[in-house]
């Protein structure tokens, strides 16, 4: 009974069907530990959060001399700034926007950035559902290659004040 | 299972039996492999060389 | 229910006249604990309506088709619906089991009544703080609050008032313990049900600290005392609470898995080695999954991320997966031993399924294991979160652990809680009888639709999906509008279960017929089968093994699925 003392000597080794569940399960656990660290190697999807200090103004800063030197159209008045092949692109969250619009090329590989101007927000990339954590004060740095060609919708999903839900953005890919 | 002790009892039973043991190291654990190494992760964090 | 060999005698270190011998199981209830107990149990269940009422208009707000509050409300009856559920009614809850099992299991009296009062005054006063700090309307920052969101100070000084109260309790419940070993109220080592609520209140200790240590600079800040708080600081702390807090569930809730399981239909556990074992592997490792919030975030490296979000090699989940083998084994073994000797589920078939204490149980067993755990591992995995994080898939993921689980747990053991210390009769006991039916079905039906909902990408804690007045035109699938559909028909079918339980305890308890100097009125008859128990072996439980291998291959299937569908994601690292 589980709810009287239990009787001396019960310290005993499982046994039965006890026993090979526990070792079912122990292999189980075993097997989904090393799945992690595997999908670092040889996997192709690995949020390894890359990070950097960084403070609003600076980053903001970076954001203005990205958009300058790459703007290549507009939408909706928010420039459309495309990312040289290989090169170092920067996304700005902030109350209640993604700035600027990302253009990138299908199958090549970019280190794009992203932190916050004032509150936490989430970069959540639609249709795909890929999801990354932007903070103010972080320099979160995403190596993302596009293996697809569109124009995806950025929305943020975490909650940022009362206009959280007009806060999208565009990554188009060619 | 293991050897046992001169009062009879084994040592998993003595941990077992034993809540203050437990609580120290249910406190210390993961306090050191969540907490304080999240925090040194954070400390680590370089500054952003933006160009 | 108890056999008279193993009952105790009324001894122990009880002052006389503050003891009274259970009259049905003839165990002795410590009076003060017994006061307390009520007393926290009657706050839990107001917190649970408080909590209850906002979760119907938020389902009914993210129903597309119905899209009840504005957004200010919304996000406001969020705010109020997180703590009062995951705090408020819990921990109020815990408390009372933890005084329960630690006075009454141990033939002990409570070790001191003004910190329970104390504590019971710091929780109330600091829950009712925050609850008109919400409806003041400065305080919209989600049951997070992360920082740099500013609710007002009065919102966390309440919650560290509800923290230190808790904490005050769990203390009590560690000085009763020791004053029981100390008085040699009873031989040998502890109750099962006593070491599955030692877990708990380990648990509840970090957890409290860590929202000590988060909360007062937070409040500090408020006040503009501290200038500054690292939004990273604050999540690594914040979910040292947040998250911690759940863990304490999963115990308590494992706890009463064992004791419903004595109480219904006399189970005991297989072996007290292994239940033990698993229960100490909660308290070694269970707390690092804190992590399971943070694996897309910046500031913390892989390896930080890995090894904490997988329990440590995942063994605390190799520990629920013993208790989700050794709760139904010993149902198996006490059934057949009634009787049930036949096939492989005649056990299952013949339990006393009317008895809500015991169906409470089996669904929130069930509907833990099947839903939250294998969601709960799966999305907790680092890279397959990628794909979850701060969708529906979460929030789908935890209203099968902490509602379908913890509070349907609750639930079940509150149909004895009421005629045992209350001693009051319920009314109306065939809506009792599928009360735990309507709410586990619902809850189910709405995390189902969560899960699904979210898997199309829908956002967690969101407001408006057509994404009304945003600068881009931005929407989801129409399978993601069905299943945001199903999930709120869920969600009224769980709150009505919610209610019914809500309007069932308080005619009870407060009007109910008193049932003082009798045995309490069996929820079912005893279950007799026709074979002679005594050729039932204990180590032989097939029918359990059978639902166990359904399980691992579900949680296989559904672990590796998730890798699948991630491989086809854009390249990231």
């Amino acid at each position: 009974m589980s709810i009287y003392n239990p009787p001396e000597g019960w310290l005993q080794a499982p046994k039965g069907p006890e026993r090979l569940w526990i070792g079912l399960a122990l292999i189980w656990c075993i097997v989904m530990s090393l799945a992690m660290p595997y999908w670092h190697f040889y996997g192709k999807q690995n949020a390894s959060g890359e990070s950097y200090r960084v403070s609003a103004v600076d980053y903001g800063t970076r954001v203005r001399q990205f958009v300058e030197a790459n703007t290549v159209g507009e939408a909706s008045g928010i420039p459309i700034v495309e990312i040289p092949p290989g090169g170092d692109g920067y996304l700005l969250a902030r109350m209640w926007s993604f700035y600027p619009v990302i253009k990138m090329k299908m199958g090549q590989t970019y280190r794009l950035h992203i932190s916050s101007m004032d509150l936490q927000h989430g970069f959540s990339l639609q249709p795909l559902n890929m999801n990354f954590q932007v903070l103010p004060g972080y320099d979160h740095v995403l190596t993302i290659t596009p293996t697809s060609t569109g124009v995806f919708p950025i929305i943020c999903n975490e909650f940022c004040g009362i206009g959280h839900h007009m806060m999208t953005g565009r990554i188009i890919v060619e | 299972m293991s050897s046992k002790e001169p009062d009879g009892k084994k040592p998993l039973q003595k941990l077992m039996d034993n809540p203050w043991l437990l609580l120290v190291l249910g406190i210390v654990i993961p306090t050191l492999s969540y907490t304080v190494w999240g925090w040194i992760e954070l400390w680590l964090v370089p500054p952003a060389a933006l160009p | 229910m108890a056999s008279a060999v193993e009952s105790l005698p009324i001894l122990g270190n009880h002052p006389t006249d503050q003891v009274r011998a259970c009259d049905t199981t003839t165990l002795p209830v410590c009076l003060t604990a017994q006061k307390f107990i009520k007393l926290h149990a009657v706050a839990a269940v107001v917190f649970l309506l408080i909590g209850g009422i906002a979760a119907l208009t938020l389902g009914l707000t993210r129903w597309p088709a119905v899209h009840l509050l504005d957004a200010q409300w919304y996000y406001r009856l969020l705010t109020l619906h997180g703590l009062n559920m995951l705090i408020f009614w819990i921990l109020n809850f815990e408390i009372a089991v933890l005084y329960f099992a630690s006075t009454v299991l141990l033939n002990t009296r409570l070790a001191s009544k003004s910190a329970a009062w104390v504590g019971l005054v710091m929780m109330t006063v600091g829950a009712i703080m925050v609850d008109a700090a919400i409806f003041g309307g400065k305080s919209d920052v989600l049951m997070t609050s992360y920082v740099p969101l500013k609710a007002s100070p009065w919102f966390y000084l309440g919650i560290i008032l509800v923290a230190v109260g808790t904490l005050v309790g769990v203390i009590n419940y560690f000085a009763t313990i020791y004053i029981a070993k100390r008085d040699q109220t009873y031989k040998g080592s502890v109750p099962l049900v006593v070491f599955g609520a030692t877990a708990a209140a380990i648990i509840a200790v970090v957890t409290l600290l860590h929202g000590a240590v988060v909360m007062i600079p937070t409040l500090l800040w408020s006040m503009g005392i501290i200038e500054n708080i690292d939004p990273a600081w604050y999540r690594i702390t914040w979910w040292g609470l947040g998250h911690m807090s759940q863990q304490v569930n999963v115990c308590a809730m494992v706890s009463i898995w064992y004791l419903l399981g004595t109480l219904t239909v006399g189970s005991k556990p297989l072996n007290q080695a292994v239940c033990r074992g698993a229960f100490v592997l909660y308290i070694l490792f269970i707390n690092v999954a804190s992590a399971h919030h943070l694996l897309v975030d910046p500031g913390t490296g892989s390896v930080w991320k890995i090894w904490n979000t997988s329990y440590a090699m995942y063994l605390a989940v190799l520990a629920s997966m013993i208790h989700g083998f050794t709760v139904p084994a010993s149902i198996e073994v006490a059934m057949r031993k009634k009787g049930f000797n036949r096939g492989l589920f005649g056990w299952l078939a013949n339990a006393p399924w009317s008895n809500p204490g015991f169906s409470g149980f089996f669904l929130s067993l069930v509907i833990f294991g099947f839903g939250g755990g294998i969601t709960g591992v799966t999305l907790g995995t680092q890279q397959i979160n990628i794909m979850a994080h701060n969708t529906l898939r979460i929030p789908g993921h935890f209203h099968v652990t902490v509602v379908g689980g913890t509070t349907l747990a609750f639930m079940a053991i509150t149909y004895y809680i009421v005629p045992l210390i209350f001693q009051k009769d319920f009314y109306a006991k065939a809506l009792c009888r599928i009360q735990p039916y309507l709410f586990g079905g619902g809850i189910t039906l709405m995390a189902l639709g969560m899960s699904f909902a979210g898997s199309y990408g829908v956002p967690r804690r969101h407001w408006d999906i057509e994404f009304t007045g945003g600068l881009f035109a931005t929407g989801f699938d129409a399978g993601a509008h069905v299943m945001l559909g199903i999930m709120g028909v869920g969600a009224v079918i769980a709150f009505l279960g919610l209610l019914l339980y809500c309007l069932l305890v308080v005619a009870a308890v407060f009007f109910g017929r008193p049932v003082e100097g009798k045995p309490m009125e069996a929820w079912n008859e005893e279950p007799r089968g026709q074979i002679d128990a005594e050729e039932v072996d204990e180590h032989k439980t097939p029918g359990t093994l059978v639902i166990v291998f359904v399980f691992l291959t579900a949680f296989a299937v559904y672990y590796f699925a998730n890798w699948m569908w991630l491989s086809d994601l854009w390249e990231v690292r």
